[in-house]
């Protein structure tokens, strides 16, 4: 029997543009570059005196963070007024929900203040779908992490990370090592590298930080780091976090780092001119040496900057076809 | 009062009937099948020509919800649910507040289901106090109440000592229990099936073996202790081997499977639907054909609805924090009936697994039709079918089954005689 309530690609309008951009899943590899390019063209805008361009005057975006964050939410921030929107930017995690009042109840209120776009992070899987979908359909959703599921604007600045120093995806092979069973980050990366035509997608991690069935990405799996590094183009690293060690999926962290740590020894087995990326905060001496985090082959605070141009081209996009949705159902309504 | 149904097709798969026969009833009880006896006075007559007459079902799984959770329904409203169903017999189980862990918990609710007239219920009593693990419920009591068999949920044990020793009490006064196996350590924090959909979806998986691993240890200390033992909600193709083999050696255990699970698979939450979230997990579409075979070949002997009504705020949040489970007893027989359109099973035999089957697994009165039987009976008809949703009784609307139509029609629900339900 098929649900009724089968698929349908709920973040994109009737014209197959982004009315909410949830997760990097269904989205067409026309659609991604589009947005690449986009972004693309927000970097000229962040190199300029004056950073402002008028796209969102006069529209109101909210940051709603139910789990905290510095990197992501200052640069959604950044990416909303170089935009010209009112921002409104809420830790949730320390005021309503406290109270107890319900995710549900949170976001209507804000609604009700007449928000044009909600951007959200939240601890469960799924959070940003269940906002877009029984919520606020009207309001754009973009989602800034949703548990273990999705980091769709993180994966789109590792891509254009990766398009502005190797030109582009069909030639590479690209390894993501470490935690990829709880990171987020991981999926969207392998999502959107298979969509622009990655040809060697590698994921290196022991057994116990592997999801299973991860091999449905289309990815090779190493448990080896040396193997899996051997000439690759992009080492893109995940943090670790320290709660791993209880629970048995770690012994120790001085074991981790022996094993999967990348280090100048290490990261010598890859290409010569591979690039290090890592989407922080970095634990030094855990998932990284130091000496490879400030080194040459780093590119991990380019996709600092990088982040605020594609989150910029990720609101515009998004605001836009949602506006066009809003206004093409008015028009039949009539 | 008497009464007498004529022209229907009675299928008693106990006793093999498949015929259009005449059921005559009389004191809530079937006097006679074919021709009425000497001085048989009818105060009212069915006519069921088109209609199948049959055992009226069985449910061992149907939660109530009272008390302590009147939002989410209540033993009025769940049972008149039932009775559309087709059911005229139903276990409730122990997860109320306070815990059905007291004769006073279970008076309560037998009481309020006499009341509401629409099922007989069978309440399944606490095996621990407070489903706490810790420490015995008093199961003589509660059998002396009415509890028929004793369970835990899916709340375990606090180790395998203390269940041991909860099923050699339960054998020494010949006491029923029914086991759902989880085990709770490797179950931890899950949300579904552990597999390709949800490590795309990034919730926590329940792998196999949290069913796997409790089922062959359960299966152990039942065979140990010689409880006579009943398991609950089976969701893996391997769990049915366990079973299987157990039964096979010579080991009387039953079980069950919720229908829903007969029918869905963890594909089902590929949107994050809160509606497909339950517990124990959908799992893959090999283990729903090995739980689909095993209904077929008898070593799954029971179909039950596992209905669980939530009121709509349960449902409405992120997946993980909605509560499991789906409302859906009230389309037992249609939805059951889908096996039959597929082609698995043949109706005698779906009959079996939905009345005689449960009914013998805990030992209840009811579920065959003979001379001196309670007259409890479904009356359905095959050439209509039921939209699913079109009428709604249940208080919980957690149901992904609504806007289908469904194969059959329960024209008649009769308890003891009296019709408790008709459409």
């Amino acid at each position: 029997m098929t649900p009724l309530d089968a698929k349908r690609p709920l973040q994109l309008n009737d014209q197959g543009q982004l009315r909410h951009f949830l997760s990097l899943d269904g989205l067409p590899r026309a659609l991604l570059t589009e947005l690449l390019d986009t972004a693309d063209s927000f970097l000229e805008v962040g190199a300029r005196a004056v950073k402002k361009v008028p796209l969102l005057r006069g529209k109101t975006v909210c940051n709603v963070f139910f789990e905290n964050s510095t990197r992501t939410r200052t640069t959604f921030e950044l990416a909303a007024q170089r935009l010209s929107a009112d921002v409104i930017t809420l830790n949730v995690s320390t005021s309503s929900t406290s109270k107890g009042e319900t995710l549900f109840d949170t976001l209507r209120n804000l609604e009700a203040m007449a928000a044009d776009m909600f951007v959200v992070r939240h601890a469960d899987s799924g959070a940003a779908h269940f906002i877009a979908e029984h919520v606020c359909p009207e309001v754009a959703i973009i989602n800034g992490g949703d548990g273990r599921h999705a980091h769709p604007t993180q994966g789109m600045l590792d891509m254009l990370t990766i398009r502005r120093h190797k030109g582009g995806f069909e030639n590479l092979s690209v390894a993501i090592v470490g935690d990829i069973l709880h990171s987020r980050v991981a999926r969207s990366n392998m999502i959107a590298l298979k969509t622009l035509g990655c040809p060697d997608i590698r994921v290196v991690a022991p057994k116990t930080l592997l999801p299973v069935g991860v091999e449905q990405y289309g990815v090779k799996v190493y448990t080896d780091l040396e193997q899996g590094l051997k000439d690759v183009d992009v080492v893109i690293m995940l943090r670790l976090q320290r709660e791993r060690m209880t629970g048995g999926l770690l012994p120790s962290e001085g074991e981790f780092y022996r094993l999967f740590g990348l280090t100048t020894a290490r990261l010598a087995g890859a290409r010569p001119d591979a690039i290090v990326m890592h989407p922080g905060p970095i634990n030094r001496g855990v998932e990284i040496e130091s000496a490879v985090a400030d080194g040459a082959h780093s590119v991990i605070l380019n996709q600092v900057t990088y982040g605020i141009a594609v989150r910029m081209a990720v609101l515009s996009m998004a605001m836009s076809g949602q506006t066009a949705q809003r206004q093409y159902e008015q028009e039949n309504a009539q | 009062m008497s009464l007498s149904i004529i022209g229907a097709r009675v299928i008693d798969p106990a006793s093999g009937l498949d015929q259009i026969i005449d059921l005559h009833v009389s004191e809530g009880k079937l006097v006679a099948m074919g021709e009425a006896p000497a001085g048989f006075v009818a105060h009212q007559t069915l006519d069921a020509s088109g209609l199948v007459a049959a055992p009226g079902l069985v449910d061992l799984s149907v939660a109530l919800r009272e008390p302590g959770y009147s939002r989410k329904g209540s033993i009025a409203s769940e049972t008149r649910a039932a009775a559309a169903g087709g059911v005229t017999s139903l276990c409730c189980p122990p997860q109320t507040k306070p815990v059905l862990d007291t004769s006073a918990v279970t008076e309560l609710i037998l009481d309020r289901a006499r009341e509401a007239g629409h099922c007989k219920v069978f309440p399944i009593g606490a095996l621990s106090k407070g489903l706490e693990g810790e420490q015995l419920a008093e199961l003589v009591a509660l059998r002396d109440a009415g509890c028929v068999a004793f369970g835990n949920g899916l709340s375990s044990f606090g180790n395998n000592r203390t269940l041991c020793r909860a099923l050699e009490y339960a054998a020494t006064f010949d006491l029923t229990v029914i086991i759902h196996s989880q085990d709770r350590d490797l179950a931890h924090g899950g949300l579904a099936h552990e597999g390709p959909t949800a490590s795309f979806l990034g919730l926590p998986g329940i792998p196999e073996t949290a069913e796997t691993v409790a089922l062959a240890r359960d299966l152990l200390l039942v065979e140990q202790s010689g409880v006579r033992a009943h398991f609950s909600q089976l969701t893996s193709a391997r769990g049915v081997q366990l079973i299987e083999q157990a039964q096979a050696r010579g080991l009387p255990v039953t079980a069950d499977v919720a229908l829903y699970q007969l029918i869905l698979t963890d594909e089902a939450l590929i949107d994050f639907s809160s509606l497909y979230h339950v517990q124990p997990p959908l799992r893959t579409r090999a283990d729903r054909d090995a739980l689909r075979e095993a209904v077929k070949s008898g070593v799954v002997q029971a179909i039950s609805s596992h209905h669980q009504p939530h009121e709509r705020d349960a449902k409405l949040a992120p997946f993980g924090a909605t509560e499991p489970g789906i409302s859906s007893v009230e389309l037992l027989l249609p939805l059951a009936l889908t096996l039959v359109e597929d082609g698995l099973l043949d109706l005698p035999t779906l009959l079996a697994r939905l009345g005689h089957g449960p009914a013998t697994a805990l030992q209840l009165n009811t579920g065959s039709l003979h001379v001196g039987a309670p007259a409890d009976l479904v009356l359905f008809d095959l050439s209509t079918s039921t939209v699913a949703g079109e009428a709604w009784r249940s208080k919980g609307q957690n149901c992904p089954f609504l806007g289908h139509t469904l194969p059959g029609a329960v024209r008649y629900t009769l308890v003891d005689g009296h019709i408790s339900f008709s459409a």
